[in-house]
């Protein structure tokens, strides 16, 4: 009897255990995904100040219904010195540099932009979404503590009081900042944006794929179907198995060695980086591969072969597409760890700082993760906010591809 | 399509690469914000964007050394002058010819939280509280310091602690240079013992703990306990000064005027290299050294300036100029032989070590 109790307060405590270790798991979540959302979500949006501008042709050298080249070409330069010297007559010359301080330095490009895209407010007065500095952008947002000593500030009491001016007559606004997802890296956290990165980890990830999957494929179809039991295979899946183990800095090294100093490929592409993720995530796959392929019930390959196919035939019309699912999902997943990976990229230059969004595989690239180890080093604030936006931009895009894999899993797997 | 695909790209590894358009830049991660801020504007005047790599100061030597062609990087950054080696490197793989610029100076300040105490302190303190090894009472003996104001009285009761950076770092050279050697120097470690060996080792019974190169790591982790202390260039203290505050070293405080004149202890010259060679066969090497030590970019308001970077004097700024202007090459035989060309009135021509 008292046997019996003990073994069901073993059983009730190994219960607690469970719960707490699943209950701890998922507190771990929960801060990380809090603590990142809450410092990243405002790096989505931007401080604007909504500014009448009046695009005076004179002053823009541009003739009635200017060409879109031509707009292109003038410079808005005296336009925002007239514009910020006639809203602030009462202010000295030295108060309205300090003023100019408190847009993004860059406001001529975005007021070009504006007047290309809407020629017909040439001539004409009209509100204008223009950009505030970082600092300012800091202040809106509450991340930055104004009420510390003026000299252990950027923005100085002037300047704050003209922003207070600006806050009363509600002329600040948050907007969704589209440029964090259209433009590249950037010094200015105003215009510093994950496109380039996005688009380098595309190419990676592509590259990674197309050389890995067919390898993998065909590496372990002839391992489960057509080579012989023997000491060899063995050492090869002991060998395979191994090289899944292998720290991923130590592929990147390979890369660096072979690749770049052997090959001369050109450094920092995501070409070179495709190819050093596609060598850490060929055994994974492969590893997938055969264990889909030996969950292929015998009886199929034997039915085939009782109705004459070739061994060819039973691999590729029946056991492969059988295999597929589990195949799909163990790539998906070795992928996904290819993404994230930053260590290997280290050593072939695509930590790096790089303006331009890549057009092909040939050209100077960064990863996603190697973009928001680069922003995190910044020691501009603004900043802080962007590296955990990439960062949640990375989670949402691993999840989803999570629930693909289980997605995929779920849909074509077969119960025997 | 996939099989089509595959074909293009193993064809592609094996023709010879387009040729390069873009810049290559590596070397040190403190000069790597100067140099993408100059990289952008750069780019902002119509050229195509230089690719900036931070790779560390010897690591971006050891690319830049490597040889000459499209494979091997145009500029290299540093945040301490070349060494003797490095030169030897150069001259083996070919690169005979490098232009030696200095961008401008960065000051190393001592810092922590400005809820904190601001100290002044001495280097041979400074020592004091990290060596691994320390001289007391004409002997040396380990570390037996654990409060600061157990090494002067004049210093509050602060618990020990530094955040220092990883042994790869150049601002770890940097402050082992002109700190722990200088502090070691001063406390009479070297009479005691008989060599300077040791003057560098820090203390490891967890009182200095190394943070990686991550500086916005350090800030954070400073601001969190006044009484931590940690190195860094004087950007980092520059755009978080509502954070932290730099100790005056020496008697000086760390500002931009003590560190052009050098009064501040912790100045340091900050530098890149351009490889010769490369000027017109990659478009755009002269012009962007021209934009990165022109006026607009270490004047008085200059943008680099802005950022934290300490401008040159101007006799130093007009031999830099010239030595872009004219693409003067430095002597890297003599470099190798440890006895470098360059001497200026700072006397930081003790490089080519």
């Amino acid at each position: 009897m008292t046997n019996l109790a003990k073994r069901k307060k073993a059983e009730l405590r190994f219960r607690f255990y469970g719960i707490f270790s699943v209950f701890l798991s998922l507190l771990f979540v929960a801060i990380l995904i809090f603590n990142i959302c809450s410092s990243g979500i405002g790096g989505f949006y931007k401080t604007i100040f909504l500014t009448s501008i009046h695009f005076d042709q004179k002053l823009l050298n541009l003739e009635d219904n200017a060409s879109e080249e031509q707009i292109r070409n003038a410079s808005f330069r005296k336009l925002i010195k007239n514009s910020f010297d006639e809203s602030f007559k009462d202010y000295s010359k030295d108060e309205i540099k300090q003023i100019k301080k408190l847009f993004y330095r860059k406001i001529d490009i975005e007021l070009k932009n504006f007047l290309i895209n809407n020629p017909e407010f040439l001539n004409k007065t009209t509100k204008v979404e223009l950009t505030a500095s970082t600092h300012i952008d800091q202040i809106h947002k509450g991340n930055f503590d104004r009420t510390v000593q003026e000299k252990h500030r950027k923005v100085n009491n002037f300047q704050l009081e003209i922003y207070d001016k600006f806050v009363e007559d509600q002329k600040v606004k948050k907007v969704w900042n589209s440029t964090y997802f259209t433009s590249g890296d950037s010094r200015d956290p105003e215009a510093a944006g994950v496109a380039s990165s996005v688009k380098g980890s595309v190419f990676t990830i592509l590259i990674c794929f197309l050389l890995s999957f067919p390898i993998a494929i065909f590496a372990s179809i002839y391992l489960q179907e057509f080579a012989k039991a023997g000491k060899i295979t063995d050492l090869i899946e002991i060998n395979i198995n191994n090289l899944a183990a292998v720290p991923s800095i130590i592929f990147g090294l390979l890369g660096l060695g072979i690749l770049l100093n052997f090959f001369g490929l050109p450094r920092s592409t995501a070409l070179v980086g495709g190819i050093v993720l596609s060598f850490m995530t060929l055994p994974t796959i492969i590893v997938a591969c055969r264990s889909s392929l030996r969950a292929v019930p015998p009886s199929i390959r034997e039915a085939a072969l009782a109705l004459g196919a070739t061994k060819n035939q039973v691999v590729f019309h029946h056991v492969l597409p059988l295999a597929m699912p589990g195949t799909l999902t163990g790539t998906i997943i070795g992928l996904a760890r290819a993404i994230g990976e930053t260590a290997p990229l280290l050593m072939i230059g695509m930590v790096a700082f790089i303006m331009d969004i890549p057009s092909n595989p040939l050209e100077p690239a960064v990863g996603m993760p190697a973009q928001i180890y680069l922003w995190s080093e910044s020691s501009e604030r603004g900043f802080i906010e962007k590296t955990s936006s990439a960062i949640i931009l990375l989670l949402m895009f691993l999840i989803v591809v999570n629930f693909v894999s289980v997605y995929f899993r779920k849909k074509y797997e077969k119960k025997w | 399509m996939k099989k089509l695909l595959l074909l293009i790209f193993i064809s592609s590894l094996f023709t010879s690469v387009q040729a390069r358009e873009s810049i290559s830049i590596v070397g040190s991660s403190t000069v790597f914000p100067y140099s993408t801020i100059g990289a952008e504007r750069f780019s902002e005047a119509g050229n195509k964007a230089p690719t900036v790599e931070p790779t560390g100061t010897g690591g971006g030597m050891k690319l830049f050394c490597g040889g000459i062609g499209e494979n091997y990087p145009d500029i290299t950054n540093a945040s301490r002058p070349m060494k003797a080696k490095e030169a030897k490197l150069c001259l083996e793989n070919g690169v005979t010819d490098v232009i030696e610029v200095i961008l401008g100076n960065d000051g190393l300040t001592f810092s922590n939280s400005v809820n904190a105490e601001r100290l002044s302190l001495k280097k041979e303190h400074i020592f004091l509280a990290m060596a691994a090894e320390v001289p007391v009472d004409g002997a040396i003996v380990k570390n037996p310091f654990s409060k600061w104001s157990e090494i002067d009285s004049s210093y509050p009761s602060y618990e020990i602690e530094v955040l220092v950076a990883p042994p790869t770092s150049g601002t770890r050279d940097a402050f082992d240079g002109l700190v722990m050697e200088e502090g070691c120097k001063r406390s009479g470690y070297i009479e005691i013992k008989g060599d300077d060996e040791g003057c560098t080792a820090y203390r490891e019974d967890g009182r200095t703990i190394e943070m990686g190169e991550n500086d916005t790591l350090i800030v954070q982790k400073l601001a969190e306990d006044p009484e931590r202390f940690g190195y860094f260039g004087y950007s980092f203290l520059s755009a978080n000064q509502d954070k932290i505050q730099g100790s005056i070293i020496d008697g000086v405080e760390p500002t931009m005027e003590t560190i052009q004149s050098y009064e501040y202890p912790n100045a340091r010259p900050l530098f890149f290299y351009i490889k010769k060679s490369h000027i017109g066969v990659i478009p755009g090497i002269k012009e962007y050294a021209s934009l990165m030590i022109s006026e607009e970019a270490i004047g008085e308001d200059g943008y680099l300036t802005e950022y934290g970077l300490a401008p040159m004097t101007e006799g130093l700024t007009d031999i830099t100029i010239d030595s872009v202007e004219n693409l003067v090459a430095m002597d890297l035989e003599k470099c190798a032989n440890k006895d470098h060309p360059l001497k200026n009135e700072q006397g930081f021509g003790s490089a080519c070590k």
